[in-house]
């Protein structure tokens, strides 16, 4: 039973304009088994929580804490942290040329687990996932996100989340720029992962069609740098009516 | 281009140059379509100049100043005539001669040598004899091992084909020509097809050793056959290598400068290709202090072919350089040329130069060049000019890319955020950049010599 704790995590990034702080305070649990939506508007540091989590240089951490099972997440490297469960399912992945899909697959799974996988159960695997993917077999011999279209990265991230049985998985606005049908395949992928391995899921979105295709447990309302409120699904149901105006003022 | 009234060659071709912590790309042509995708950096260099290009429209002719071939015939603009001085300016006028006195001492305000570290490179000015100490006491070591169809033998300066294709172009050339008594020469003759690759292996036999060298690569008609050209030890060398690639022939040529840290090796490479002859040049500087390769091609009968690859890694104090230069004076020649190179270390330095002439009469010509590089630590610089001169409008395609990059933090957190350990990551990274080129090595120990040599470059760097 993984759990993900936050606690008034601050964090800031350098600007042109100077340091600027970005989190502001973020508490927030999230223990296997549950998927907390993090709704909020543009600009209000959902990317940004889930980029000091994973451990991107760009972003300091000035105080809080963050523990996954205890232990101290802050303190590990970036690939530490992946290879104690932590899954960033990315918005904007980025490419590596000369690098195909199926050698990174598995040389990443091989980090995960601290073994090579065992060759003939390893395509299978691959095979399958990518299958429940609707992805294209020929897909493996591409270079890693290289003239990928928008859902076929995003396929491409959720595949290495179902291989890699991440304990935590944070997806960053993966819905973005997904039509109806690469949205459909992508959640149900995650639904997948949810119920094959127990996941903690941390879902940031700033629309709330996603959560047709995947349920939340916890609603989390994020405006600047911090949860400004949270509640069940209801919540979502509410924004959706409302918008984030309520919470805007309050920020201000 | 906006101001298209070109006149000096040299002076409109700035250098694409980077070191950390910029990265800069440019494609040819002032519309500066980017060949790989923008990087955050990409948008804050400095230096991200549209390349070098010219034209040289002395008689009125069309001359081209775009970049893809996509492109190309939509975009075809007539510039302005150059005038005379255009017509000297151009890389065809360069000085040919076996007199070593036709030539000056390399100084930085020459064109071709404005990079090189001259005083680095300085003994090999010397117009010096090959240092032989005794009858078996050579400064260089050479082990010709060559399937049976392949004819050994020397050549005496002057004697054909020997200088049929390379006439000197400069003062090291000129000494390395005139200093060799007994150039080596190795041919496959008429109609025949060898498949096993003919191995030169040059072994330096010490770094303050002079040697010079002519060596003569013949394809006759229609045969088929692969030289290996292969350097090691340490030595100041001084090189030819002579390529007669005959009609409906096709050579493939793999030269590697696997020096020890010590040596100092200029080489010039020059290519005639008769008609439909198809030249594969494979450059793959490794080792040395500093190593210059200059790569001269010339297409002077229809339908030839020149794909030039190059492979380079540099690093510290390390100085790699590598000059093109392609000659289309032809119809219906093809040219293609992709060199990539990897620096790392305080020092590490990479020149590529890329230059390719369209002469009047080569019309139908099909060239693109494209140069690569990656800088994997701070202290380290590439500088990358291509340059195209055209002469006629009436051609397939003419295009260029250079690029220099640094290496991707966005790439190394990617995979590092998959669990991969952040040397495995640099090393996927940089096999991955290689990957394209590799591949094209036909001959499969020469892949794995490169791929192992290049995990040996970057275990240095990541201990």
């Amino acid at each position: 039973m993984s759990i993900l704790e936050i606690r008034d995590l601050h964090a800031t990034v350098e600007t042109p304009e100077g340091t600027k702080e970005i989190l502001k305070g973020v508490d927030l649990t999230i223990k296997a088994g549950e998927t907390h939506a993090i709704m909020g508007p543009n600009g209000s540091g959902k990317s940004t929580l889930a980029y000091a989590i994973a451990g991107h240089p760009k972003y300091e951490i000035t105080s809080g804490s963050v523990t996954l099972d205890g232990q101290d997440v802050l303190e590990m490297s970036v690939d530490e942290r992946a290879r104690a469960g932590i899954f960033l399912a990315m918005q904007y992945p980025v490419e590596v040329p000369g690098v195909s899909v199926s050698n990174f697959l598995r040389t990443a799974k091989t980090a995960v687990s601290g073994e090579a996988p065992a060759l003939r159960t390893w395509v299978k695997d691959v095979r399958s996932a990518m299958d429940e993917l609707k992805m294209d077999p020929v897909f493996a011999e591409r270079n890693v996100n290289e003239g990928f279209s928008g859902g076929e990265k995003k396929r491409h991230e959720i595949l290495q989340m179902e291989l890699l049985k991440p304990s935590i998985a944070i997806l960053d606005e993966t819905d973005s720029g997904l039509d109806v049908d690469a949205l459909r395949v992508v959640s149900e992928g995650v639904n997948r992962a949810k119920e094959r391995t127990d996941l903690g899921i941390m879902l940031i979105t700033h629309y709330t069609r996603i959560l047709n295709y995947i349920k939340p447990d916890f609603v989390h309302v994020f405006v600047n740098g911090k949860v400004a409120e949270q509640g069940g699904p209801e919540l979502a149901e509410r924004l959706e009516a409302e918008g984030y105006e309520r919470f805007l003022e309050g920020a201000k | 281009m906006t101001s298209p009234d070109v006149t000096e060659v040299n002076d409109v071709n700035g250098p694409e140059s980077a070191g950390d912590p910029r990265a800069n790309e440019a494609a040819g042509g002032a519309a500066g379509v980017a060949p790989v995708p923008a990087q955050e950096e990409l948008a804050e260099a400095s230096s991200a100049a549209g390349g070098g290009w010219s034209a040289d429209g002395a008689d009125g002719s069309g001359a081209v100043t775009d970049h893809s071939r996509a492109q190309l015939e939509d975009e075809a603009i007539a510039l302005p005539s150059g005038g005379e001085k255009a017509e000297k300016a151009t890389r065809a006028h360069r000085a040919r001669s076996f007199e070593v006195s036709d030539f000056e001492r390399p100084s930085t305000k020459m064109e071709e040598w404005r990079f090189t570290p001259l005083r680095v490179m300085a003994p090999l000015f010397e117009d010096a004899a090959t240092d032989v100490r005794g009858e078996d006491d050579h400064p260089v070591m050479y082990e010709v091992e060559t399937p049976a169809e392949i004819a050994v033998g020397t050549l005496a300066p002057g004697e054909a084909p020997r200088g049929t294709a390379l006439v000197p172009e400069s003062l090291v050339s000129a000494v390395a020509s005139e200093r060799c008594a007994d150039a080596l020469h190795l041919k496959a003759a008429k109609n025949t097809e060898i498949a096993e690759p003919a191995r030169v292996a040059v072994a330096g036999q010490g770094a303050d050793r002079r040697g010079n060298a002519h060596i003569v690569l013949e394809t006759e008609e229609s045969s088929v056959a692969t030289f290996v050209v292969h350097h090691t030890g340490s030595a100041q060398f001084a090189e030819n290598v002579e390529l007669i690639v005959g009609a409906n022939s096709q050579m493939t040529v793999i030269a590697l400068q696997d020096w020890d840290d010590d040596a100092l090796h200029i080489a010039t490479h020059h290519a005639k290709l008769g008609r439909d002859a198809r030249l594969k040049h494979i450059v793959v500087s490794l080792g040395g202090r500093a190593v210059r390769v200059d790569v001269i091609g010339e297409l002077v009968e229809p339908g030839a072919e020149i794909e030039n690859l190059g492979l380079y890694f540099a690093d510290a104090d390390q100085y790699l350089e590598h000059r093109l230069f392609v000659d289309h004076a032809a119809p219906r020649c093809t040219s293609n040329s992709t060199y990539k190179g990897a620096l790392q270390g305080k020092g590490a330095r990479s020149v590529w130069v890329g230059d390719v002439l369209i002469r009047k009469e080569a019309e139908g010509t099909n060239t693109y060049e494209l140069n690569r590089n990656l800088v994997l630590t701070e202290g380290a610089r590439a500088d990358s000019v291509p340059n195209l001169e055209i002469e006629t409008g009436e051609i397939e395609g003419a295009g260029h890319a250079a690029a220099t990059g640094r290496f991707d933090d966005e790439q190394l957190f990617y995979l590092r955020a998959r669990g991969i350990p952040e040397i495995e990551a640099r090393r996927l990274v940089v096999r991955g950049f290689f990957a394209e080129l590799i591949q094209q090595i036909d001959v499969p120990e020469i892949r794995e010599h490169l791929s192992d040599a290049i995990e040996a470059e970057l275990a240095r760097s990541m201990n």
